[in-house]
């Protein structure tokens, strides 16, 4: 898979899907994210943000699973 | 190999263990009823809960209830316990015979993750398919035979809240034999090659290798640094397996993770057929729009909490007043059928004085666990969290420091135990250490005695307005110093959030009150214990050495005594602060209790009370108490200083010890107590010596 026109997840507005496609995230953190099923190729939507603007909420296999905007900024994504 | 055991009196040992908000501990209390004991690990203060129930055979089987977790791969107190019990490494729980794995059928696939992980351990497992009903109606298909084929163990599927598959679960249990697991997620071959050489190195029984060095594999560079269970040679032979994994293009941490998703893409790619898909979460995503909403979400919130202190504060009054009057009866007959001596003093004044005190907070405590475990249940405490999150992260902490922190309003003791919940070992000291200073419900005797003395007959608005100070105080002071801590001695990066927002669902009420049931044990276990020693020896510091006069006053029977002399000797350094040495002797008798403080001053000052509501002999008392030369002692800026006194002080014992206990070292309840009683009298100071700038009394 191509990086080519990847953006983060912390940019999409809520409603937007998109394809996990690569992480710039220290390992520890990758590895977290992979175990809740955000794996490379797994497709998601951003559902919500909260009142004041972070975390945020996204919709991954099928269950809700919230975010900061700082981790998220280190999803690269492609939209879908 | 598996230790010796011996005898045993149980056919087998079943751990059950999946994610949290699978309706694993509603399967575990249907499965075992009320026989259930709830204990420590030895070392760590993680619950252990276990119980008895029986096979389908009537054969009695030991069940343990392993804590909720996501992965082996652990991050907090709780999922490390998981992982050693299934490694066999646990010191007094034999590793189990069976593993009840609980997946929730309507979220499948991340459910899977962990009992991928259970599958590689070679431990005999059982899947129960949980929440089947719910996976229906989300218009999922759930192909069990094909399940059953692709995961290679019994697939049982339930409803545990109707009591759906329990007698499918106790045969699936009982079957003899059972074969641990003949399939698992196949790791790709180079990596493979690396888990066999190292888990060959292992000194650990066979059947547990693999799965160990998978693990060990897995670790980043500074969790394995922290690793004990393993030789140094391990160690480092990790590491250079890792070196090797990343030079041919594999990172250690990642694939072993990818390769179970990839399996479980497979399982569920030939057992998991989504119908028409109707929008699986409508109610929660209604309930969602207002509940996390930027307007009704902060309201609804707000509404909550008030309710919760409402009924923290009122609804358990009357069945406080029960136990008040009960203690003080109780110590009255004692009273009346001993004779006059020691011993009846230590029965009446120390023994059931003291203890009593503690026990009345039983109705508080009780409630708060109720609305804990409603919250948690429905699912709300994740929306708390996620609200929350942005104000915690100004001063460095996360949502989940939240509950703890609101927790300790009403009593620091569940706020501390409810941190177990922190991955995070900074964040989570951070939490234990402020959390005291959220005023909880023993300091309101003392504010209320306090505002008595400041304002005698102040309206409900005034007394209320007050007690709101006195609350915002901690809740500043709170933050302020967890932003310190975190900042300053404790430094760490903000740590990452991750949240699983689980549909909401109706509470199991059964599981609440068992929870209610257990907390109410946990607390009067620690009242019969540490408080009756502390109040014992509180007693004795008050009553000995005794005044040569037989006749002489208790309060002059108290100033002779230890403690008195202890308030001497500590007046030079809270004169500063306007008090003298009777003051002094009710802040050394708060030092167990805060509440101690108004029983303590009625002593000082000779005062006959009767229960605790009736606080007007002693504030008219202490209001025409003076000095030496003719000036009150109460002014207003001594009343005001004395409470944000006690708002910041660490004044309670029971807190010392649940913090000795689950910090692990003496090191940071000594900390506190240091930090806290600095605070308390720099705050006290500020009040008296800036107030007396500003020409107040």
């Amino acid at each position: 898979m191509s990086d080519a026109g990847a953006e983060s997840l912390g940019a999409l507005p809520v409603g937007e899907r998109g394809r996990v496609v690569g992480f710039d995230l220290p390992p520890e953190h990758r590895q977290r994210l992979l175990e809740m099923g955000l794996t490379i190729g797994a497709e998601f939507e951003v559902v919500r943000f909260a009142p004041l603007g972070d975390p945020l909420e996204i919709k991954v296999r099928g269950y809700m699973l919230s975010l900061r905007k700082r981790e998220a900024a280190g999803v690269r994504i492609v939209r879908i | 190999m598996r230790a010796a055991a011996p005898a045993r009196e149980v056919a087998r040992h079943v751990a059950i263990a999946g994610n949290p908000n699978c309706g694993k501990s509603t399967i575990f209390n249907t499965l075992t009823g009320l026989r259930q004991k709830v204990g420590n690990y030895p070392g760590v203060t993680v619950e252990k809960k276990t119980g008895r129930f029986f096979g389908s055979h009537g054969e009695p089987m030991e069940l343990l209830d392993l804590p909720g977790s996501y992965s082996l791969q652990v991050r907090s107190p709780d999922e490390a316990v998981a992982r050693d019990v299934l490694l066999g490494r646990q010191a007094d729980v034999p590793r189990p015979d069976v593993i009840i794995c609980v997946v929730d059928a309507s979220n499948l696939e991340r459910n899977l993750y962990l009992v991928a992980q259970m599958l590689e351990l070679q431990i005999p497992a059982v899947v129960a398919l949980n929440m089947a009903d719910v996976a229906e109606k989300n218009g999922v298909v759930i192909d069990l035979m094909g399940l059953r084929e692709k995961l290679g163990v019994p697939v049982i599927p339930m409803v545990a809240t109707k009591g759906v598959g329990f007698i499918e679960l106790r045969q699936a249990v009982s079957r003899s034999p059972l074969p641990p697991p003949a399939i698992c997620a196949q790791m790709p071959i180079v990596l493979e090659r690396e888990v066999m050489a190292l888990a060959r190195s292992l000194q650990v029984a066979p059947e547990v290798a693999r799965g160990e060095a998978l693990l060990l594999l897995t670790l980043h560079d500074q969790a394995l640094e922290e690793v004990a269970h393993h030789e140094r040679p391990v160690i480092v032979a990790t590491l250079e397996a890792q070196k090797r994994l990343r030079l041919a293009g594999f990172d250690p941490l990642s694939a072993p993770v990818e390769a179970r998703y990839e399996w479980i893409g497979e399982v569920c790619g030939a057992a998991l057929h989504k119908g028409s898909v109707l929008d699986a979460h409508s109610i929660t995503d209604r309930l969602d729009a207002v509940l996390t909403h930027r307007v009704w979400g902060w309201l609804a919130f707000l509404g909550m909490m008030t309710l919760m202190f409402f009924c923290i504060f009122t609804v358990a009054q009357t069945p406080m007043d029960w136990l008040d009057g009960a203690c003080t009866a109780f110590a009255g007959w004692v009273g009346a059928h001993l004779p006059e001596s020691d011993v009846r003093s230590l029965l009446t004044d120390g023994v059931i004085a003291g203890v009593g005190r503690v026990v009345v907070f039983l109705p508080q405590i009780l409630i708060l666990y109720f609305f804990l475990g409603i919250l948690e249940d429905t699912g709300y405490m994740a929306r708390a969290a996620f609200i929350m999150d942005r104000l915690m992260s100004r001063v460095g902490l996360h949502g989940k420091s939240f509950i703890p922190m609101l927790s300790s309003f009403a009593c620091a003791i569940p706020g501390i135990m409810a941190t177990r919940t922190i991955e995070n070992r900074k964040d989570r000291l951070v939490t234990i250490l402020v959390a005291p200073l959220m005023s909880c419900s023993a300091r309101l005797p003392v504010y209320a005695l306090m505002i008595a003395v400041l304002i005698p007959g102040a309206s409900g608005l005034a007394k209320a307005g007050i007690m709101l100070c006195m609350y915002l105080i901690g809740i500043i002071a709170a933050f302020a110093m967890a932003w310190f801590f975190k900042t300053r001695i404790l430094k760490g990066e903000t740590p990452m959030l991750l949240l699983e927002m689980p549909p909401y669902r109706m509470p199991a009420f059964r599981g609440v009150a068992i929870r209610m049931w257990e907390r109410a044990g946990l607390f009067l276990r620690r009242a019969g214990t540490v408080i009756l020693a502390l109040s014992i020896l509180l007693w004795a510091l008050a009553t000995y050495p005794k005044p040569a006069d037989e006749h002489a006053s208790p309060a002059e029977a108290l100033a002779h005594s230890v403690a008195g002399r202890m308030g001497h000797l500590i007046e030079p350094a809270i004169a500063p602060l306007g008090y003298d040495w009777k003051i002094g002797i009710g802040l050394i008798g708060s030092f167990a209790a805060r509440e101690v403080f108004v029983s303590t001053m009625s002593i000082v000052y000779n005062v006959e009370t009767k229960g605790k509501e009736d606080i007007e002999p002693l504030r008219d008392t202490m209001i025409a108490e003076k000095r030496a030369d003719g000036s009150p002692v109460f002014t207003p800026l001594v009343c005001i200083g004395l409470m944000v006194f006690y708002v910041l002080a660490m004044q309670c014992i029971s807190t010392v010890a649940i913090v000795r206990r689950e910090t692990n070292s003496w090191r940071w309840p000594l900390v506190q107590i240091a930090y806290m009683t600095l605070l308390a009298w720099i705050g006290a100071f500020i009040v008296y010596q800036g107030g007396r700038l500003l020409g107040f009394q």
